[in-house]
């Protein structure tokens, strides 16, 4: 099934998704990934403001190639990177920041799984390097924070038009995809011994 | 003669090629990935990775944002007297605004960005002397998702081949969907441990479908990706009947207490590129004949 939503995401927007459903967005894109995490939290723990609200926002693990023309950027390519590098930060990120939704590849650990379910947060797939086929979902930029952190790790702040297709990794029920796979793949574990002659 | 310059323009231009377009075995082997795919969600990811190699094309854009660090394998003439090595370093630099490239190099320590791809030892250059009258530059733009599941196991020789075999399963099962899947394995066996990663990562310059001219060794490529697609983990991790696109094996003579092993993960997008610069300045791209 095909859904289209507008970003910020309401709560029920986020909890009417179920995994293995196809989604595009529209609205207000973040990225942000290593750097953002951690600044964002160090800023948290200061008693100090972030430049954006990530309240119901669709918060995007991609560090672009944008090319300045005029005074404005512009996407070249724009693709998801490694969410698992996250693991350790998003759970805390979920709960303190409050994303509707999060855009990456490969999917996060038991413990954003929890955040996710317990703050009402979804884990969007994206194809990872079809990073042309993304950009053409962003019509334009309104701007950057944080830039000297270096043109992967800023915030990009870009304008979704029919972003995607994403598909549902990780709802906001606790079901993941990826948990799917990985006990298939655990299954077939035996077979592939078998098949190399390795001990069970 | 061939200038600096004209070593900085080839390379400018080869790094255009090289992240704009597949070479022709690597596009072959997802376009049959694609066709044997039966589920919808990781039909839906092929889908999205042919219509991604299509688009970038058309546009002359980076198929990926993560254009990577830029590795270089140059063979120089006997007589060559053009200082290749500020051609290259030259051409990244220009490479990185013109085409672009996303500025990936970094200080380790200190994370700072100088934006160029340029820094101390990148782009890094392995270089040897041939007998041919051309210079020779073959690039890999190696992303960081792919790089960072690659792993080195010093085994013991008692290990033996089901130790390699077990090693490599167990990369492959840590990855998971995180190297952007269908993955490409290289393969390195034997050596010392630094031999052995390079070797790992050489095994990815060869044509996927170009199997090692050691038929022992072709055979063992052959059962490891048969068996490991067996696992189902799928394109991008989302499942699916391929998990490995393509594995290539090198291996060199070892100590006789030692086994290294190597496995250099890379991406669907397994970008590499070669030009061939004539004394006459003539430009040869054998692995983008196409285009």
């Amino acid at each position: 099934m095909t859904k289209r939503l507008k970003t910020p995401l309401s709560e029920d927007d986020v909890r009417s998704l179920k995994a293995g459903e196809v989604v595009y967005l529209d609205g207000v894109v973040l990225t942000g990934r290593d750097e953002v995490h951690i600044h964002a939290l160090e800023h948290l723990e200061k008693g100090e403001s972030i430049p954006v609200d990530f309240k119901g926002a669709a918060l995007f693990h991609c560090g672009p190639i944008m090319r300045k023309s005029g005074d404005a950027w512009e996407v070249v390519a724009a693709g998801p990177t490694t969410s698992s590098r996250m693991n350790s930060l998003e759970p805390e990120f979920i709960e303190k920041f409050r994303p509707g939704a999060i855009i990456g590849k490969g999917g996060m650990s038991q413990p954003t799984v929890d955040a996710m379910k317990k703050h009402g947060c979804v884990y969007l797939a994206i194809t990872g390097g079809a990073a042309v086929l993304a950009a053409k979902g962003i019509s334009s930029v309104s701007g950057v924070e944080w830039y000297e952190l270096g043109m992967p790790e800023a915030i990009w702040i870009l304008n979704a038009d029919n972003f995607g297709p994403l598909t549902v990794g990780i709802d906001s029920h606790g079901n993941s995809l990826y948990a799917s796979v990985n006990e298939k793949v655990k299954e077939n574990e035996a077979k592939v011994r078998e098949r190399l002659g390795l001990k069970k | 003669m061939v200038t600096e310059t004209d070593v900085q323009n080839a390379v400018v231009e080869l790094l255009r090629k090289t992240v704009v377009r597949l070479p022709a075995d690597v596009k072959s082997a997802l376009k049959a990935a694609a066709e044997i795919e039966t589920e919808e969600v990781p039909r839906m990811q092929l889908k999205a990775i042919m219509d991604n190699i299509a688009l970038a094309e058309e546009g002359n854009t980076p198929m990926c944002q993560d254009t990577g660090v830029t590795i270089f394998y140059i063979t120089l003439p006997r007589n060559c007297e053009v200082d290749v090595e500020k051609g290259i370093v030259d051409g990244v630099r220009l490479a990185t605004k013109e085409v672009p490239l996303r500025p990936n190099a970094v200080q380790p320590l200190t994370r700072k960005n100088p934006g160029d791809n340029v820094g101390e030892r990148m782009p890094f250059i392995n270089c040897k002397v041939g007998d041919k009258e051309y210079i020779e530059i073959t690039v890999m733009t190696k992303g960081a998702g792919s790089e960072n599941m690659s792993q080195l196991g010093m085994l013991t020789p008692s290990q033996g081949v089901p130790g390699i075999k077990e090693f490599v399963l167990s990369t492959v099962l840590r990855a998971g969907g995180n190297p952007c899947p269908p993955m490409v394995l290289g393969i390195g066996i034997g050596g010392s441990s630094d031999i052995c990663m390079k070797l790992a990562k050489e095994a990815l310059l060869r044509p996927l479908n170009e199997r090692h001219k050691d038929s022992e060794i072709a055979a063992l490529e052959t059962e490891l990706l048969e068996a490991l697609n067996m696992l189902d983990i799928g394109p991008m991790g989302l499942g699916g009947r391929t998990t490995v696109l393509g594995l290539n094996i090198e291996y060199a003579y070892c100590h006789t207490a030692s086994l290294p092993v190597a496995v250099n993960v890379q991406c669907w997008a397994a970008r590499r590129g070669t030009v061939r610069i004539h004394p006459d300045g003539k430009l040869q791209f054998p692995t983008h004949e196409e285009g």
